[in-house]
């Protein structure tokens, strides 16, 4: 086996090319504009000529002798009858006309002018400005010279027509030129006092001879430049025309190859590298077969890509116009034709050029020519280099497994057979890849390919599995199914943040979707209605190991948005932890092993007490033994009462979204940033599964009947919202008696929404206070609304007060017919009803007319998500694309990769937003650090040794491993450690 | 520096040796004169500990805090509101909010939806409210409608305005003389009509040059476009009483519109803290320092309306940081920063594809591959993070060939 250096792209560079480099460069001249013969061969010479690459499995290249698959392919070339432009540098092309001379080719520059705008652009580029600026300055400068200041021949004004026509325009003599003299010779009819001009004062006047005079008049003899410009100042009149005279393609190449190196530039091009001739096309490319392979249909037939298409086309016009030009041809023929080839060139590059129709398929589709293959989000550069299809990737449904750690991922075995890892056959494995091996491809854990040291891949069949399994030996590679431990990349869309994409252990189960647990759904925003995630197993150790060491889920527990947890209990974990605490009730003690047994804690701390002889223990301390033993915090929770936690214990308080929830749970933030991530991880597996437990234990339901309210509480919501009528039909008396006040800066009508609006809200409210004041605080919305675990008393109010007025673009409903809602109202009607307040609550049952305002507005809040989610998506493209680039240095600063220093220390103090809230300055609690070093308290050497930060813990790198925490052994976590 | 009680020369001695920052050390200095003093031994250990943990909040080498910042802001956007509602307060100004607002100031528009200024004022105008009325007045565009009733006389071919003489009063507080300010008034008209006037009191007669009645309904037009006093582009003032941070209370002035140059020329107004919405104004007048400071105020202002407070400035300083770092304010797109970046490839992969690969050609560029986006699309390492450290591991001793 030969050894091939790998090589690596070192750069990019971009010029154009010379025709003779194509011609060099060609497998061979296309001259055919047919592809295959009747026998379905490719014909030699022709657009799918088999030097130019092999798309047909089994054939030969017949350039370099490789197959299908191996062969990249090869360019041909086409030998234009006459050159013709390249679309793309229209523009630049008609600003090389018009700063050129048409006659020596240099630049219409004086030296000086010329050394200027080099030096102008030189600084551009040094000072990293716009260049083109400094390029358009000098065409424009050039483009006054009415002469050439090398060679003084004179300059006319171009013309371009778009896309690819270019006009040279002169001022020459009108061919009505005679009639023009004769009239402005006549006397003027309005003016009684002119006589006109006689043929002798004029011959006087410009000092033409009269005879000539006589002959310019009976349009025998056309007026020299100097005469005709003196006629014209004697007589006031304009004798020229404009004359169009078109630059053939071949007249502007001829023209470019004139211009010298060193004047283009000044125009930006670089010489070396691009000459402005090589823009107007002699010899036309032809792309590799692999670039444009045809696709046989199912009945045999083949059906030829859409560049193939394009590039018959020019082959049969460029042989109809060598035919005609041959035959000698009028010229009107042969320009058509050469218009016809430039059309054909110009869609072949690009076919959605304004003002040229589209080139279409038969179907009538506009062709994908050259172009459109690079252009958009599906093209080449966004949709195949940026964004690559790959393998050893899944998708499915995701569904909720609450007894999975965080940092797992539940893989269907179907799955788990299809995805690979490569294991690297020694001595020491050799029985487990054996294993693998005589499982076949159809077992599990199994294995599907297998490779020799020669390199030769076999493929593990059920039948020659056996077989396969006693030949291995060390130095062979098996491609093992993935396994229990394994890690992968899990990713839901939208990837908004980088914790959308992180990394899983294995865990290989039956049945066909991914298992999550639950309270990784936060920062992959992931529900279980039908949701899909991918996941991709990763192929080298590197990738492992950086996908271990930083991806792993429990690495992203914090957020860098806002520098708390992200990943923590939700929804029925809160309200389980509630019902634990809130009331901290009493449990006996196989009550409380029931708890605590999907936890690692076996053993009951002493009991709370006695109750009828039996010891009992109550939620908090149940609740306590998942906290680490010298935790000691204290804050606010959700519910408004204070939470103490005291070594370990928590003393009083009431466990809710704020303590332990995702987003900001100050437990598990707290427990991330002080102990560890991993502990963090153990905390909120075992927080989950105690919730899930308690809410088991006391049972937790919502029917309708917990948004009823009682009969009385009804009608002081009836009362407060007829109040809330009489007062609005007040405000409207006193509008329509011109009598309300206008409130600064606003109209009367104004005003009185202004004043609806309030009042209606205060109805609103006040029906809102009136539901809550009767809902029992064990009624499980309320339980869910004030821990934080799911909806809103707002969501409440509504279910059993009343919905609320319901508005479009921030305002009552207004729209509808003419100044009036709905036609079951009068017109100009200005109460609440009729513009879409909702008195009912969702519960009791809405009217039909506020069933449609309700969906009025329901509607404009669904067309708001659909506009925003295309608007942010773009917004964060920019973003990420302008500050990509963006990197943390050693020393502090933020720089981008070509070094260029943005921000001398990152967001002015260093800090990371990841380890620090960012509603802290630093986090950091000295006074506690102060007394711990005080008080002296440390179990032993290699704890104080941690606090004082001279020796790290090792680093956890798996469900499986890491001190006490070994899954595998079943140990779990020591929570007394 | 402050002295310390209990903070003897090795306390200090240890502590500022340490790499703690200031406000740390300072910290520390307070904590153990709490404590009643330490032992070397033990400040040294608190240093430690203290230092230990400042160094872990440090953001790691290599990080992709671009990329971070860039998620961290684009993130929130899907839960920002669309449309604009106005507020149901009173003296409010209605301002672009959510995430057109966000998507303008990181577009850097040339002027904003709603350009609207904050002006605070100095001494004896911030407490006063007639003081402040003054600066309203000089900022607050007057016109015609405001100052008194105009009405058409089609017979006598005349405009007639009838001056209010309470609101000449009021918004000339510098005048006693209502003649005086009418005829003033008179002037203005004169000058920008180009009519000639007549007076009488507070009633101002005017009219076409030559009988018109469509020259006669041209002028009422144009009347009411004239400003008298103040700002032409601010329309309207509202003045609010706010607390400050000490307690005390001061009225600030919300305009719409903005003419922010102007506004900190005029007396009473106090230019340190004076803002404005329109960042390129602030660049102009202020600089490119200022400029980067409102960039984070109105970004973060924005977010933090939406109820996304929690969002760490540090993103948006990173944000405004790349969008003033070559002296001016760019866009973010196209136009602006991923426009001038210096790979082709880069440029292609963002937008207008073809344009930029045809200019690379004429202009012979080279891309280097230095970047991210590059390297993704070549297919090799990106340099940043852990693509950006090199690991060389000897698995072979350099003796023994490799096979």
């Amino acid at each position: 086996m030969s050894l091939n250096t790998p090589k690596e792209i070192g750069g990019i560079q971009f010029g154009l090319m010379d025709p003779e480099t194509y011609r060099d460069m060609s497998a061979t001249k296309v001259i055919t504009a047919d592809t295959y013969d009747d026998d379905g061969y490719p014909i030699d010479m022709g657009l799918m000529d088999p030097r130019l690459g092999v798309i047909d499995p089994g054939l030969e290249c017949r350039t370099c002798g490789q197959h299908s698959g191996s062969c990249n392919g090869h360019f041909g070339h086409i030998e234009l009858a006459a050159p013709v432009i390249h679309v793309g540098f229209t523009k630049l092309i008609r600003r090389l006309l018009r700063s050129t001379c048409r006659e020596c080719g240099r630049i219409a520059l004086t030296a000086e002018e010329k050394a200027q705008f080099q030096e102008n652009l030189q600084r551009a580029i040094d000072l990293d400005e716009d260049e083109n600026d400094v390029l358009k300055a000098a065409v424009r400068q050039a483009r006054k010279a009415s002469q050439c200041p090398h060679c003084g021949a004179k300059q006319h004004d171009i013309k371009h027509e778009k896309p690819t026509t270019y006009y040279e325009v002169q001022d020459v003599l009108a061919g009505d030129y005679s009639e023009r003299v004769a009239e402005a010779m006549q006397p003027d009819p309005d003016d009684s006092e002119d006589e006109g001009t006689s043929p002798q004062a004029l011959a006087d006047e410009t000092g033409i001879e009269l005879d000539r005079i006589n002959d310019i008049l009976s349009a025998e003899f056309r007026p020299t430049t100097e005469a005709r410009k003196s006629l014209e100042k004697a007589l006031g009149v304009d004798l020229t025309e404009e004359d169009m005279n078109k630059l053939m393609p071949s007249d502007i190449r001829d023209w470019f190859e004139d211009i010298p190196d060193e004047d283009i530039e000044v125009l930006g091009i670089d010489p070396g590298r691009s000459r402005p001739e090589w823009m107007i096309l002699t010899v036309l490319p032809v792309p590799p077969v692999t670039a444009r392979p045809s696709i046989t249909l199912d009945n045999g037939q083949r059906s030829e890509d859409d560049l193939t298409h394009k590039l018959v086309d020019i082959i049969r016009i460029n042989q109809r116009f060598m035919e005609n030009r041959e035959a000698g041809a009028p010229q009107l023929i042969i320009e058509d034709l050469w218009e016809l080839l430039q059309y054909h060139v110009t869609t072949f590059v690009d076919n959605e050029i304004s003002g040229t129709p589209p080139a279409r398929h038969r179907s009538g589709r506009p062709l994908k020519t050259l172009s459109q293959r690079l252009k958009g989000k599906e093209g080449r550069f966004r949709g195949s280099l940026s964004g690559k299809r790959v393998n050893f990737s899944a998708r499915t449904v995701i569904s909720p497994d609450p007894t999975l750690s965080l940092n797992e991922v539940g893989v269907p075995e179907r799955v788990a057979r299809e995805m690979t890892q490569t294991l690297n056959v020694t001595e020491r494995n050799l029985e487990t890849a054996q294993q693998y091996v005589s499982n076949g491809p159809e077992g599990h854990p199994g294995a599907n390919y297998v490779r020799r040291p020669d390199g030769r891949r076999l493929k593990v069949t059920e039948k020659n599995c056996e077989e396969l399994a006693t030949k291995i030996e060390a130095g062979w590679e098996v491609n093992r199914h993935l396994v229990d431990g394994d890690i992968v990349i899990f990713n839901r869309q939208p990837s908004l943040h980088r914790m959308s994409i992180m990394a899983h252990e294995v865990v290989v189960m039956p049945y066909k979707t991914f298992r999550l647990n639950t309270t990784v759904c936060p920062p992959y925003n992931a529900d279980f209605d039908g949701d899909e995630m991918n996941m991709h197993a990763l192929q080298n150790e590197e990738a492992r190991a950086e996908a271990r060491v930083l991806m792993r889920v429990q690495e992203q527990i914090l957020s860098p948005r806002f520098g708390e947890n992200i990943i923590g209990a939700i929804q029925d974990h809160i309200s389980g932890t509630y019902l634990l605490t809130h009331e901290n009730p009493r449990f006996t003690e196989t009550q409380a092993l029931d708890l605590l047994r999907a936890t690692s804690v076996d053993e009951l701390p002493d009991p709370d007490g006695e109750e009828d002889g039996k010891p009992f223990w109550t939620g908090r301390t149940v609740f306590s033994e998942l906290l680490p033993d010298d935790l000691t915090l204290s804050f606010t929770s959700s519910t408004g009462d204070a939470v103490t936690i005291e070594d370990g214990q928590l003393v009083e308080g009431t466990i809710d979204e704020d303590a332990v929830g995702a987003f900001g749970g100050e437990i598990v933030d707290t427990i991330t940033k002080v102990y560890s991530k991993t502990r963090a991880r153990v905390f909120v597996n075992e927080v989950a599964s105690l919730a899930m437990r308690a809410i088991m234990h006391f049972g937790f339901s919502l029917g309708i009947d917990d948004e009823s309210i009682p009969d009385e509480a009804n009608e002081m919501v009836d009362e407060a919202i007829t109040n809330a009528h009489e007062r609005i039909q007040e405000l409207i008396t006193t509008y329509e008696a011109d009598e309300l006040d206008s409130l600064p800066g606003r109209t009367v009508d104004e005003t009185l929404e202004m004043k609806i609006m309030q009042t209606l809200g205060k109805a609103r409210d006040s029906a809102g206070e009136i539901a809550e004041d009767h809902f029992a605080d064990d009624n499980p919305a309320v339980i869910m609304a004030r821990s934080g675990a799911r909806g809103s008393m707002l969501n409440l109010t509504q279910m059993a007060g009343c919905v609320g007025q319901q508005a479009v673009r921030g305002e009552r409903i207004n729209r509808g017919y003419e100044d009036r809602t709905l036609s079951h109202y009068k017109p100009n009607d200005l109460s609440a009803e009729a513009h879409g307040f909702v008195e009912n609550s969702y519960r009791g049952g809405l009217t039909p007319r506020e069933f449609f305002f309700h969906a009025m507005g329901g509607r404009e809040g669904l067309v708001d998500t659909a506009v925003r989610t295309s608007k942010s998506g773009y917004l964060q493209r920019r973003l990420i694309n302008a500050l990509s680039e963006l990197e943390a240095q050693y020393d502090g600063t933020v720089r981008d990769t070509s070094d260029t220093i943005v921000q001398f220390e990152y967001g002015e103090d260093g800090t990371s937003p990841v380890k620090v809230s960012s509603s802290e300055e630093h986090g950091i609690d000295v006074d506690n650090i102060v007394d711990r070093v005080l008080e002296s308290e440390f179990e032993n050497e290699t704890e104080k040794e941690r606090f004082l930060g001279r020796e790290e813990p090792p680093t956890n790198l798996s469900e499986y491993a890491g001190p006490g925490l070994n899954k595998a052994q079943g140990t779990g976590v020591q929570s007394d450690d | 520096m402050t002295e310390y009680e209990h903070v003897d020369e090795d306390v200090r001695a240890i502590t500022e040796d340490s790499e703690l920052p200031q406000r740390l050390r300072e910290q520390v200095y307070e904590t153990v004169d709490d404590r009643g003093g330490v032992t070397a031994e033990q400040a040294d250990e608190i240093v430690q500990a203290v230092e230990s943990r400042y160094l872990d909040t440090r953001v790691d080498p290599l990080d992709p805090v671009g990329t971070v910042s860039a998620q961290s802001i684009g993130e929130p956007g899907t839960q920002m509101t669309m449309n604009t509602f106005h507020y149901a307060g009173v003296a409010e100004i209605d301002v672009t909010q959510g995430l057109p607002r966000l998507i303008e100031l990181v577009d850097a528009r040339k002027t904003p939806d709603t350009p609207m200024m904050t002006v605070h004022l100095e001494d004896e105008y911030a407490v006063d409210r007639e003081r402040a009325h003054e600066v309203v007045w000089s900022i607050e565009a007057t016109k015609i409608l405001a100052l008194g009733d105009v009405s058409t006389n089609v017979a006598d071919m005349l405009v007639q305005i009838d001056l209010n003489e309470g609101t000449l009063l009021e918004r000339w507080p510098t005048i006693d003389d209502v003649e005086e300010i009418a005829a003033r008034i008179a002037e203005t008209i004169e000058d920008a009509l180009g009519v000639e006037t007549r007076r009488t009191g507070t009633v101002i007669e005017f009219g076409p040059s030559e009988p018109s009645y469509r020259e006669l309904l041209q002028l009422v037009e144009e009347l009411r476009e004239v400003v008298f006093k103040g700002i032409e582009d601010i329309s309207r003032v509202v003045i609010r009483k706010e607390q400050l941070d000490d307690g005390e209370e001061e009225f600030v002035l919300y305009t719409e519109g903005s003419a922010f140059g102007d506004v900190l020329e005029i007396e009473g107004v106090d230019a340190s803290r004076t803002t404005c919405n329109n960042i390129h104004e602030i660049y102009r007048n202020l600089g490119v320092e200022a400029a980067r400071e409102a960039i984070i105020n109105e970004t973060m202002d924005t977010l933090e309306e939406q109820g996304l407070d929690d969002v760490n400035v540090r993103h948006l300083m990173l944000v405004s940081d790349i969008m003033t770092n070559r002296g001016t304010i760019e866009s973010i797109g196209r136009h602006g920063i991923s426009g001038s970046k210096e790979s082709v490839l880069a440029r292609a992969a963002f937008e207008v594809t073809v344009n930029h690969l045809l200019d690379a050609a004429i202009h012979g560029e080279r891309d280097r591959l230095d970047g991210v986006i590059e390297n993704v699309i070549v297919g090799k390492p990106v340099s940043i993070g852990t693509g950006d450290v090199d690991l060389r591991m000897g698995s072979f001793s350099p003796t023994q060939p490799s096979d």
